[in-house]
């Protein structure tokens, strides 16, 4: 099949502007590493108390950043205007959403994963569990930004949708949240965790082909109705 | 395959709010009666005369509450998810109409199970709250609700906010399974038979009839507050048109 170049197009226009404001992409990743500063503040340092709860308190870290992130996901394209030409672009809106989520997600899914193992020490992961849960991030993090995508579409004509957008989100992303912390209980126990990661792995390509069509209509509708 | 015609009749009718808000009018007793008479039937029933649970004594009596509204806060859904796609596909205004009045309905259904499930847990298993399978779904329900009513909320044109939340509640109906499975899952690995009450014994006859007759009692209340909250969102949103100010002109002259 052809890829029509409105996704390379919008690959690339997305590619540069994040990497010229390479402040927006740090930001999340920040707040992700603060998050998990503050738990061992907050809890304890002990590393007896941490090791239960490190693969959690990932995951958690990541559901929020990920969240933090979605807010701007289309919101300037729709204020200057880009959102309408796609949306009245002969190519399906699907493949421009596919490569702003696919940006979306290099720029934050994808470090964050690969920061994981060394957060993970600093929790007191257990080292059994440490690259089972960063493969659990690899195949989760698509999604929870392609479900977050949904309602950062849903409410992109919205001033103030954040609080919003973390009620219509949130819920969505429990399964994954759950898949993802059995990932690393599985693996202290000494089980194999390929069922799971496969499980994850389902719903990302679930999410895949399904998600874009959802975050399409949507864009539409605002779009549309103004 | 050929649908019956009146079947697409009905179909095409449905199209017009005038047409559901003058057709719905005679039903509305009938359902009132029927919700009164079951639920006053199932709770007589239930309250008075059915046996009392060797185990749990009088108190498994909130079943009669508990388990209808915990069946209508999921049928509720269902209808809002359906009323989804027929808003997405066929643009039917008054599939968007049933979606903005079913929801608040819905809500309080869930927050109803529970808040009788917290009633009945304190007797039964000694606590308030339990991260219990059925209570931990039913909690992520009612934040499915919340989020629909939210966004309705939040979307100031009603032709975008009700094509919003008819994706919303699909992606919902979507999710309802994978989150259930996946919190009943997540339990089993958790909690191994803590609680066995969730497996529920065989009910005797004298049990469960009262509890039949109570569920089909919620139906029809159900039902019967969605249409009537359906009428008051089509009044309003056909509020410019001649004959909702001549249906309000008669009521004002009535009263």
């Amino acid at each position: 099949m052809k890829i029509p170049g409105l996704f390379w197009g919008q690959f690339r226009r997305d590619g540069a502007l994040a990497l010229r404001q390479p402040g927006e992409l740090a930001n999340p990743l920040a707040f992700f590493v603060l998050v998990i500063t503050l738990f061992p503040l907050g809890v304890s340092p002990e590393s007896a108390v941490l090791a239960p709860l490190a693969a959690g308190v990932l995951w958690i870290a990541a559901l929020l950043s990920t969240l933090l992130g979605l807010e701007g996901l289309f919101r300037r394209d729709r204020d200057e205007g880009t959102l309408e030409q796609l949306v009245l672009h002969g190519d399906p809106l699907v493949f421009a959403v596919l490569a702003r989520l696919l940006v979306h997600w290099l720029g934050t899914g994808l470090p964050l994963t690969l920061l994981a193992p060394v957060l993970g020490a600093m929790l007191a992961l257990p080292e059994a569990a440490r690259w089972p849960v960063t493969a659990g991030l690899a195949l989760g993090t698509p999604i929870l930004v392609l479900l977050g995508g949904v309602g950062a579409a849903l409410t992109v004509s919205l001033r103030s949708g954040g609080v919003l957008l973390a009620l219509l989100v949130l819920p969505l992303f429990i399964p994954v949240l759950i898949l993802g912390v059995s990932v690393a209980e599985l693996a202290v126990a000494g089980l194999p965790t390929a069922p799971v990661l496969a499980w994850l792995g389902a719903g990302a390509a679930l999410a895949l082909i399904t998600a874009p069509f959802a975050i399409a209509g949507a864009l539409s509708i605002a779009v549309e109705t103004g | 395959m050929k649908v019956p015609a009146p079947l697409v009749r009905l179909w095409h009718r449905l199209g017009s709010p005038r047409w559901f808000f003058e057709t719905s009018a005679p039903w509305l007793p009938w359902l009132l009666g029927l919700g009164v008479v079951f639920l006053g039937a199932g709770a007589f029933w239930g309250l008075a005369l059915a046996p009392a649970d060797y185990l749990q004594g009088n108190s498994f009596r909130i079943i009669y509450v508990h388990v209808p509204a915990a069946i209508l806060a999921q049928s509720c859904y269902m209808l809002m998810g359906t009323c989804g796609v027929v808003l997405l596909v066929w643009r039917m205004k008054l599939a968007d109409m049933v979606l903005e009045a079913a929801a608040p309905i819905g809500a309080s259904f869930t927050a109803l199970a529970l808040v009788t499930g917290a009633v009945w847990g304190k007797p039964t298993w000694g606590t308030w709250w339990t991260w219990d399978a059925r209570v931990t779904s039913m909690l992520i329900l009612l934040f499915l609700y919340l989020g629909i009513i939210g966004l309705r909320q939040a979307l100031a044109r009603p032709e975008a906010a009700g094509r919003a939340c008819a994706i919303l509640a699909i992606v919902g109906l979507v999710n309802i399974p994978i989150i259930k499975y996946s919190v009943d899952w997540w339990l089993t690995l958790h909690q191994p038979s803590t609680f066995k009450l969730t497996e529920k014994p065989a009910m005797p006859p004298s049990m469960w009839i009262p509890l039949l007759l109570s569920v089909l009692g919620f139906y029809a209340l159900f039902v019967w507050s969605v249409l009537q909250s359906t009428r008051v969102v089509v009044l309003e949103r056909e509020r410019r048109t001649t004959w909702v100010q001549n249906f309000v002109a008669e009521q004002g002259s009535k009263a």
